[in-house]
C-alpha cells in the first residue's frame, strides 16, 4: 500500500479490523503446496508455464507458487507481476487507486498462464486481468489460482485452483497473505 | 491543489504531494510505453479536444499520443483552417466544440490566462493548460521534474517513486535565458522549488521579469560560476515571436554572454543534466555540439512527455466526478 492510499484510508476510517483468523501460515503453506501439485497434474508438467501475479495481493502468492513449482519440477518457472488498474471497468466510479508496477515483459503467445490473486470475489479484477493479458499475446490457456474464493461472483468466472473456499457476507473483508488468512471489516491490502 | 479530478492550469501553488502523485502515476505509464502494445483502456469512451491556437510540434503530438494511448477519442482543431480565421471568438469556438460532447480540453493559446478563462466557459469540462502566453506550461514543468528524478533515481539504483522527493533535496537547478517571456521557466521554477530543489536563474537584466518578488529563486551574479555550481541546467528558447530579440543587443551578444557555448560546457560538472524544452535555436542559447552531448537529455524530455501527459489526463479525467 502506498503512503497516499494509506493516508486516504485512514482518513475515511476504513482501516482493516480483524474479526477472526481463518488460516495460519502453516495452513497457507500446505494449501500452496497442494495447489502447486494440482498445477503440475493438470498441465502434465511445467513446460510452457508462466505464473502471473495480480498487483498487489497476488504478487507474493505468485512468487511463492512459482518457487514451489520450480522446486518440485526442477525447472525455473517464470513469474511476473501484472497491474490491472488501467483495465478496470469501474474507473470514474470510485476514487482512483494508485497503480503498481507491471513487470511482465515476455510474449505470452503459446504459453500456459497461471494467473494468481489473493482473494477471488466479484471476478471483476480477473476480467480486467484477462483483458490486460491480451496485450501480451495469445496464451494457449489461462488458468486461475486464488488463495481464497469468497463467493459473490458478478461475472462468469471460476477458479481452477483454490487454496480455501470461504463463505462470507458481502460486507466482510478477507485478508489473504502467505502469513495467514483473516476475516474482518474495512479495507484490506 | 490536488491534480485528481481537477483542471491543470498552473503549477504555482501545487503541493509537493500532488506533484509526486503525478510523477508516480507517470512512472506507471512510462512502463506502459515500454510494452509492445502501448495502450490501456483507462479512458475508453472519453473525448479529449486538442485546441492549439499557437504553433506546436512536440506538445501537441505528445498530448494526442497520450490521449490515444489511454483509449480516449481525440478531436483536434486545426486553427489555420477553422472558423477562428473568420474571427470567431475563443468563447464561441469553445462553446461550439463543447456542443459536440467533450470531457477535456487541452488548450494552447498565446494569451496568458486563456486556460483559466476557458475553464470558466465550460465548468463541466476538464481543462489542461498546454501553454498560455507567458504564464504557465504545467506539463513541461512536470516532465522536466519527472526526467530529472528518473535520471537521478537510475544513478542511485532506485525507482523514482521509491525515492519520492528525496533526490530533489538540495539539488541545484540553474535556469538560463529568456526568463521574462518564458512560461516554461515559470512552471519549472514552481515544480523544482516545491519538490525541494534550490533554483537560481541567469539572464541578461532585460530578459528578467520586472520584479522577482515572490519567486522562489535567486539571480546568479556570475554565469560561469553558476554553471560550475549547478546539478541541472535548464536552457530556455529565445522567443522571437514574443519579441525577445529586441531585449538583447544582438543574438551573437546573447550567445557570447549567456549561451551554453563549447567553451562554457567545460565548466559544467561531469554528471550535470542539461535540459531544453525545445524547439532549440542551435547556435543561439545552446551550441549545436553541446546539445548532442551525453549530458544533454533533450530527446529524453520529449519521450517522457507522453507518460507525463498520460498521467495528467488520467488523474484529471478518471477520478470520480465531484457532484457540484
Amino acid at each position: 500500500m502506498t503512503q497516499h492510499e494509506d493516508r486516504q484510508d485512514r482518513q475515511r476510517g476504513l482501516a482493516f479490523v480483524v474479526k477472526s483468523q481463518l488460516l495460519s501460515a502453516d495452513d497457507v503453506s500446505r494449501a500452496m503446496k497442494r495447489m502447486a501439485h494440482e498445477v503440475i497434474e493438470r498441465n502434465q508438467g511445467l513446460d510452457g508455464l508462466s505464473v502471473v501475479g495480480i498487483q498487489r495481493g497476488g504478487v507474493a502468492i505468485a512468487e511463492q507458487l512459482s518457487a514451489t513449482l520450480s522446486a518440485i519440477g526442477q525447472v525455473a518457472v517464470p513469474v511476473s507481476a501484472l497491474d490491472v488498474t488501467y483495465y478496470r471497468d469501474d474507473i470514474g466510479a470510485h476514487p482512483l487507486k494508485d497503480a503498481a508496477m507491471t513487470t511482465l515483459r515476455d510474449d505470452l503467445t503459446n504459453r500456459t498462464v497461471v494467473l494468481v490473486d489473493d482473494v477471488l470475489f466479484t471476478g471483476r479484477t480477473i476480467r480486467a486481468a484477462l483483458a490486460a493479458l491480451g496485450d501480451w499475446g495469445r496464451p494457449t490457456a489461462v488458468q486461475l489460482a486464488v488463495l481464497v474464493d469468497r463467493g459473490h461472483r458478478e461475472l462468469p468466472i471460476r477458479p481452477d485452483y483454490v487454496g480455501k473456499n470461504l463463505p462470507t457476507s458481502r460486507s466482510e473483508t478477507v485478508r489473504a497473505t502467505l502469513d495467514g488468512v483473516w476475516l474482518g471489516t474495512g479495507v484490506s491490502s | 491543489m490536488n491534480m485528481r479530478g481537477a483542471n491543470l492550469l498552473t503549477l504555482e501553488g501545487m503541493s509537493r504531494d500532488s506533484l509526486l502523485d503525478v510523477l508516480d502515476t507517470a512512472e506507471s505509464f512510462f512502463e506502459v510505453n515500454q510494452r509492445t502494445v502501448k495502450k490501456v483502456p483507462a479512458l475508453k469512451g472519453r473525448v479529449v479536444a486538442s485546441l492549439f491556437f499557437e504553433e506546436s510540434t512536440r506538445t501537441r503530438l505528445s498530448f494526442e499520443t497520450a490521449a490515444k494511448r489511454l483509449g480516449a477519442d481525440v478531436v483536434s482543431l486545426a486553427v489555420a483552417s477553422s472558423s477562428v480565421k473568420k474571427g470567431e471568438s475563443l468563447r464561441d469556438t469553445i462553446t461550439t466544440i463543447d456542443a459536440l460532447g467533450l470531457d477535456a480540453v487541452v488548450l494552447r493559446h498565446r494569451s496568458s490566462g486563456a486556460a483559466l478563462q476557458v475553464s470558466r466557459y465550460v465548468p463541466h469540462v476538464r481543462v489542461i493548460n498546454a501553454g498560455d502566453g507567458q504564464h504557465q506550461h504545467p506539463t513541461q514543468g512536470l516532465l522536466d521534474a519527472f526526467t530529472v528524478r528518473q535520471i537521478l533515481a537510475e544513478r542511485h539504483g532506485v525507482t523514482g517513486s521509491e525515492s519520492g522527493s528525496s533526490l530533489f533535496e538540495g539539488l541545484r537547478v540553474l535556469i538560463v535565458g529568456d526568463i521574462r517571456h518564458s512560461r516554461v521557466a515559470r512552471s519549472d521554477i514552481a515544480a523544482y522549488s516545491a519538490l525541494g530543489a534550490e533554483v537560481r536563474v541567469a539572464a541578461p537584466g532585460t530578459l528578467l521579469p520586472n520584479s522577482l518578488e515572490g519567486w522562489p529563486v535567486t539571480v546568479a551574479k556570475d554565469f560561469d560560476e553558476a554553471l560550475a555550481w549547478a546539478d541541472v541546467v535548464g536552457l530556455l528558447r529565445l522567443q522571437h515571436e514574443r519579441g525577445s530579440g529586441s531585449y538583447v543587443p544582438s543574438l551573437s551578444e546573447f550567445t557570447t554572454t549567456f549561451g551554453l557555448t563549447r567553451a562554457r560546457a567545460s565548466l559544467l560538472k561531469p554528471e550535470v543534466i542539461v535540459m531544453h524544452p525545445g524547439p532549440m535555436n542551435r547556435g543561439v542559447e545552446i551550441d549545436s555540439l553541446v546539445a548532442d552531448l551525453p549530458q544533454s537529455v533533450i530527446t529524453r524530455q520529449v519521450a517522457n512527455g507522453v507518460p507525463v501527459r498520460m498521467a495528467v489526463l488520467y488523474l484529471s479525467l478518471a477520478e470520480k466526478k465531484e457532484i457540484a
